[in-house]
């Protein structure tokens, strides 16, 4: 078994778990927070990207173990209490979801874009998707979202 | 994913030492390879030994007229650096084009290129730049590194510590993505080093990382975009699959090779 000493949305957490859980399913299964979503299994669709010690990375491409010591924020942590977070209310006003399966993804990776990337143009917030897919949208709203937010300067 | 065990090393010596007494264990760095071919079943690891912690294997620096980048440098870091993108502009241009952000966050340099995928984006470099392979027991040059398909000069335990890249005087790299994967369907890298030689290596297109010598006999005679692209490749040996025939494959190899000699500085 290995321990598993992380802090996720702010709170301390510590776990025995089997030494080949994914980081997702640790999540998911061991801490209940559902949000994060496995679509591809096979590392290509972005449903599971989380921010580990602020860096959006695939949870579902990691093991647990991997990610011990380190913080980790997952869509249930980005509100503040019943306030959405910027991006989160930008893809709500924009239509930016249907099915809404990708969205947890798509936004993790999109408030990473905005704080590596404070005002991408067009080309490269679509570049900066390359890693989570949607099957609804056609992404020009998502795109529409993330550009707005850029533009609003509330991105982080 | 089968049963492993995870053990995160607190120094080279015990990661040597654990791949010593465990010959059914792998190293992971990144693991943005090993954890889809594991989860996949693929492979299967008695031990993961994770040596993405270690100090020994960090590490971006300037040494003389050489940039110097420890193992676990990730593609992130890489393409974010100023030091590469100023000193070799080539280097950081195709670690940006790896995979996607998520996956440019964790994956390695120095995981990519023990892994040695037929179509990852780092063997061109290392092979056009002629860098030199660090690793906890001897130095590879470039030209021995890379073996054959997912083969490396690498001896079972031997570990990857730090690549060191002369700084040339041009550089750049073209890649034709696979659409689906982001891997290279081609990728061509084209170097002028510092003594004024020419190296062009290809990934992508043929079973392992090759040099197109035909290109670089063209560019010696003329450093030019024309003279990249009348050079011959030949179809024979090169990779053939549902993204793209060996025929297509062949064709964008002088097609990228002229593309990244326009962008070379």
């Amino acid at each position: 078994m290995a321990q598993i000493n992380v802090k996720v949305n702010g709170r301390a957490v510590s776990k025995q778990v089997e030494d080949r859980t994914l980081l997702v399913e640790f999540l998911r299964e061991t801490l209940g927070l559902t949000g994060t979503h496995v679509g591809c299994d096979t590392g290509q669709c972005g449903a599971c990207v989380v921010h580990l010690d602020g860096r959006a990375v695939k949870s579902c491409t990691m093991i647990a173990a991997q990610a011990s010591g380190s913080e980790i924020t997952t869509i249930e942590g980005l509100a503040k209490g019943d306030e959405l977070h910027p991006m989160q209310a930008a893809f709500h006003r924009h239509h930016a979801l249907q099915c809404g399966f990708c969205t947890p993804g798509m936004i993790m990776t999109a408030v990473d874009l905005l704080r590596r990337i404070p005002h991408p143009d067009e080309a490269t917030i679509r570049a900066n998707l390359d890693g989570n897919l949607c099957r609804c949208t056609g992404y020009h709203n998502i795109v529409k979202a993330i550009a707005a937010v850029a533009e609003s300067g509330a991105g982080v | 994913m089968y049963q492993t065990t995870y053990v995160r090393a607190s120094s080279l010596a015990e990661a040597a030492n654990l791949l010593r007494d465990n010959p059914d264990a792998k190293l992971i760095s990144g693991g943005q390879t090993l954890v889809p071919t594991l989860r996949q079943r693929l492979a299967r690891a008695s031990h993961l030994v994770d040596i993405v912690h270690l100090a020994e294997l960090r590490g971006l620096t300037l040494e003389g007229d050489r940039v110097v980048i420890g193992a676990t440098t990730t593609h992130a870091e890489l393409a974010a650096s100023d030091l590469v993108r100023q000193r070799i502009p080539g280097l950081a241009h195709l670690a940006g084009l790896i995979g996607d952000p998520p996956v440019r966050h964790l994956g390695t340099i120095g995981g990519s290129i023990a892994n040695n995928d037929p179509a990852a984006d780092y063997p061109a470099a290392v092979l056009a730049l002629n860098a030199a392979v660090h690793t906890s027991r001897r130095t590879i040059g470039a030209d021995d590194f890379f073996t054959g398909l997912f083969e490396t000069a690498l001896d079972p335990g031997e570990i990857v510590v730090r690549v060191s890249f002369p700084i040339p005087r041009r550089s750049a790299y073209e890649k034709f993505h696979q659409s689906a994967s982001r891997f290279a369907l081609v990728g061509v890298f084209v170097a002028v080093l510092a003594d004024g030689s020419i190296r062009v290596a290809v990934t992508g297109a043929g079973p392992c990382v090759f040099r197109a010598t035909s290109i670089e006999s063209a560019l010696a005679r003329s450093f030019t975009a024309e003279a990249a692209e009348s050079a011959a490749i030949s179809a024979d040996g090169l990779n053939s699959d549902i993204h793209g025939s060996a025929e297509f494959r062949a064709h964008l190899v002088p097609v990228l090779a002229a593309r990244a000699v326009a962008q070379a500085r």
